[in-house]
């Protein structure tokens, strides 16, 4: 097949272009490990509880080590669930020190949600049968609001949490 | 070699234009849902009568993605076989059969939609249940869609039967790639809504298999998006030449770009999802490589449609590098539309590599910026084609003739939706890199800081949607004028043709087995593993939720 000599030095230019992009997604995903999340494990969406991470006395916060701490919560319509705090009340804000790793584990009880701590990388699809999890260090300081990111429902919007992150 | 050209008989015409005129009824509907979104989403105005959101936004969704583009598409490109290959009488009430079979499927489906019963978008993801109503609709509309299909390879079978040894003329020979795509990746999505969602909707399933069903949507949710793409590259390639007064840049180099397109648009569905739970990393990371493979055959198109008005300019006497660039016409509403649309898909392709690059997705997937995306890519590189093309198509079909008023009235129509759609995408990217979600009602999660920012993005879209209303208004009333108003008369139909030297077009082009072939083994390649591990290691499947939606 005929090419035209621009045409052939244009697709060389962008061809190669491509493959250096990819080599270095490449290169973040295999040598650095940073893969989106994708953990294969599964649970009954009925009966979420019989997994240890989201009993209900293991929700939420918890400092595992120095710097850090892991979240577990459970999605459903139209609410995150972090356990409740020493008042009985439902919590609705993290805190956590600047620099902290946060491994963050949520699953759902009944339809997809989205778990985005807006801002930031943490942004997780979760579905009905399967545990969603990232770890992360939370570098910058600030007020990170969650947002459920993918529709789950007429109450969709209202679905929200906040990470504050302190110096 | 000169092709011949067929002519339109009346009940020829009289189908290409029903396509058209669902067409713009769905623009019409599909805009002002948009319209009451943005305006929704501002915070500063409450949708009347109590009507949900997330009813006009499935409504929106489903109109103008799916309704509005497939049925121009398909009559378009009925337009392109007749007018290339022919149709014969018995094709043409098949055809007819294709038209009724999704305009009952759509009805169903926004009738469905419009009560209440189907708050579900247009991805429509399990465990979410809507009404059945609404999936038989949906099934419909892509049956009919497959009758199209069938249609089409008979057209070219059939010419080729009465002209060996010649090869397709390139119109038809697009359709048909665009017609194989599409068929291969509906497959998919068929297959999810006839064996697992009907019978779940319908309780005779206890239980949906949720990242199944995702799967198969979505390897055929990406190819939908070529489906859309190729008609507007169709008119790039072998339209626009012939509107600017030239040539083909290489028949060749259109043909291997659309087997290109074949090849790639369909093992890559796991870009959609690649923050999802459930798909091996190594899977997605193969799909995303597939992904960037697409990008060369819109490389090489970028090339020759600049190939081709580079040559047009010089041959008008116009010397420097850009010279040529003065002399195209650019008050030609029938060229303008399309090349802002070309101009248009520079950013929106860029945006579509950061989006299908594995890590960097997470970023903004799900954010308002993916909207702000499709907004350039769809909305604005395939739908000012599209315009475009209608320019010109429509008074072609009703014999009438798109008149200076008419066509400046469209360059009006052409730059109300350029500054209507930059502002409006413009604050969805922005929007979405700040964190800001897609598909949500207004809403303030209770203040802060880093929803204001959002906020203010959100009116500055009701300002580029209520342009963009404004452009639909315009347009619609060129189609009005002429599909009934305009003078009498005749609108050529512009097919552009080839160099007389130019180079032969190898045959290996024309092989279907060889493409098709290795299009399902790159299939089997990119999909066959982790289909197989989803179905493994699938968890209990997931019971039916129907109040969530508001049912």
């Amino acid at each position: 097949m005929h090419l035209h000599k621009y045409e052939k030095i244009w697709l060389i230019f962008g061809g190669a272009s491509l493959a250096i992009f990819l080599l270095v997604i490449g290169f973040a995903a295999f040598w650095k490990g940073t893969h989106p999340q994708s953990h294969i494990e599964t649970i009954d969406p009925q009966n979420v509880e019989e997994h240890e991470a989201f009993k209900p006395e293991n929700l939420g916060l918890r400092e595992v080590a120095d710097g850090k701490y892991t979240v577990n919560l459970i999605a459903s319509a139209f609410n995150y669930d972090f356990g409740t705090d020493a008042d009985g009340k439902a919590v609705k804000r993290i805190r956590v020190p600047k620099g902290s790793t946060v491994l963050f584990q949520v699953t759902t009880k009944d339809v997809v949600h989205g778990f985005q701590v807006a801002g930031t990388n943490v942004n997780m699809m979760v579905e009905p049968g399967h545990v969603s999890r990232l770890e992360t260090v939370m570098k910058n300081a600030g007020e990170f609001t969650v947002v459920c990111n993918e529709y789950c429902g007429v109450g969709h919007h209202q679905m929200f949490a906040v990470v504050e992150v302190y110096e | 070699m000169m092709l011949k050209n067929y002519n339109f008989s009346k009940k020829e015409s009289r189908l290409y234009m029903s396509f058209m005129y669902v067409t713009f009824a769905a623009l019409l509907i599909g805009g002002l849902m948009g319209l009451l979104q943005t305006f929704a989403r501002s915070g500063q105005f409450q949708l009347p009568f109590g009507i949900n959101y997330y009813t006009i936004l499935t409504v929106h969704g489903v109109i103008l993605g799916l309704v509005m583009t497939t049925f121009f598409i398909i009559g378009f490109q009925f337009a392109l076989m007749g007018k290339t290959v022919g149709i014969s009488d018995k094709q043409r009430k098949w055809a007819w059969l294709a038209f009724w079979t999704m305009l009952a499927g759509t009805i169903m489906a926004a009738i469905t939609i419009l009560v209440g019963q189907a708050n579900v978008l247009y991805t429509f993801y399990a465990p979410l249940r809507a009404h059945p109503a609404f999936y038989f609709g949906l099934a419909l509309v892509i049956v009919g869609s497959w009758i199209a299909v069938f249609v089409n390879f008979r057209q070219l079978y059939v010419w080729k039967k009465a002209n060996p040894n010649q090869k397709s003329p390139l119109l038809a020979f697009m359709v048909t790639i665009n017609m194989a795509m599409w068929f291969i990746a509906s497959l998919g999505v068929a297959t999810s809504v006839l064996v697992q969602f009907i019978p779940w909707s319908l309780g005779y399933a206890a239980t949906i298999n949720v990242l199944l069903s995702r799967t198969l949507f979505w390897y055929f949710g990406h190819p939908l998006v070529y489906f859309w793409l190729l008609p507007a590259y169709m008119a790039w390639y072998a339209i626009l030449p012939k509107i600017i007064g030239g040539k083909l840049f290489s028949d060749s180099l259109a043909r291997m770009a659309f087997i290109l397109l074949l090849l790639f648009s369909i093992p890559v569905g796991f870009h959609h999802q690649l923050t999802e739970p459930g798909i091996d990393p190594t899977w997605k990371f193969i799909q995303v490589v597939l992904t960037f493979m697409v990008i060369i055959p819109s490389l090489m198109t970028a090339f020759s449609i600049f190939g081709t008005f580079e040559v047009r300019g010089r041959k008008l006497g116009h010397k420097g590098l850009f010279g040529w660039f003065r002399n195209l016409p650019w008050n030609d509403v029938r060229f303008l539309a399309p090349f802002i649309g070309m101009v248009a898909f520079i950013p929106g392709g860029a945006g579509g590599i950061v989006n299908a690059s594995h890590q960097m997705n997470a970023l903004v997937h799900n954010t308002i910026w993916v909207t702000g995306h499709f907004h350039l890519t769809v909305a604005t590189t395939v739908i000012l084609t599209y315009f475009g093309m209608a320019y010109w198509l429509v008074p072609h079909l009703t014999g009438r003739r798109l008149t200076p008023k008419l066509n400046k009235l469209g360059i009006v129509q052409t730059i109300i939706w350029t500054v209507g759609m930059t502002i409006m995408s413009t604050a969805m990217h922005i929007q979405g890199l700040l964190g800001g979600p897609r598909r949500s009602d207004f809403s303030n999660y209770m203040g802060g800081e880093q929803v204001n920012t959002w906020i203010t993005y959100q009116v500055a879209q009701a300002v580029g949607g209520t342009i963009l209303f404004i452009g639909i208004i315009l347009m619609i009333y060129i189609f009005i004028q002429l599909a009934f108003f305009a003078p009498k008369g005749v609108q050529e139909f512009p097919v552009a043709e080839e160099e007389i030297d130019a180079e032969p077009t190898p045959k290996i082009l024309e092989n279907w087995y060889l493409w098709i072939g290795i299009t399902i083994a790159l299939i089997l390649f990119a999909y066959t593993i982790p289909v197989i591990d989803i179905i493994k290691h699938s968890p209990p499947g997931s019971i039916p939720f129907d109040w969530p939606i508001g049912r």
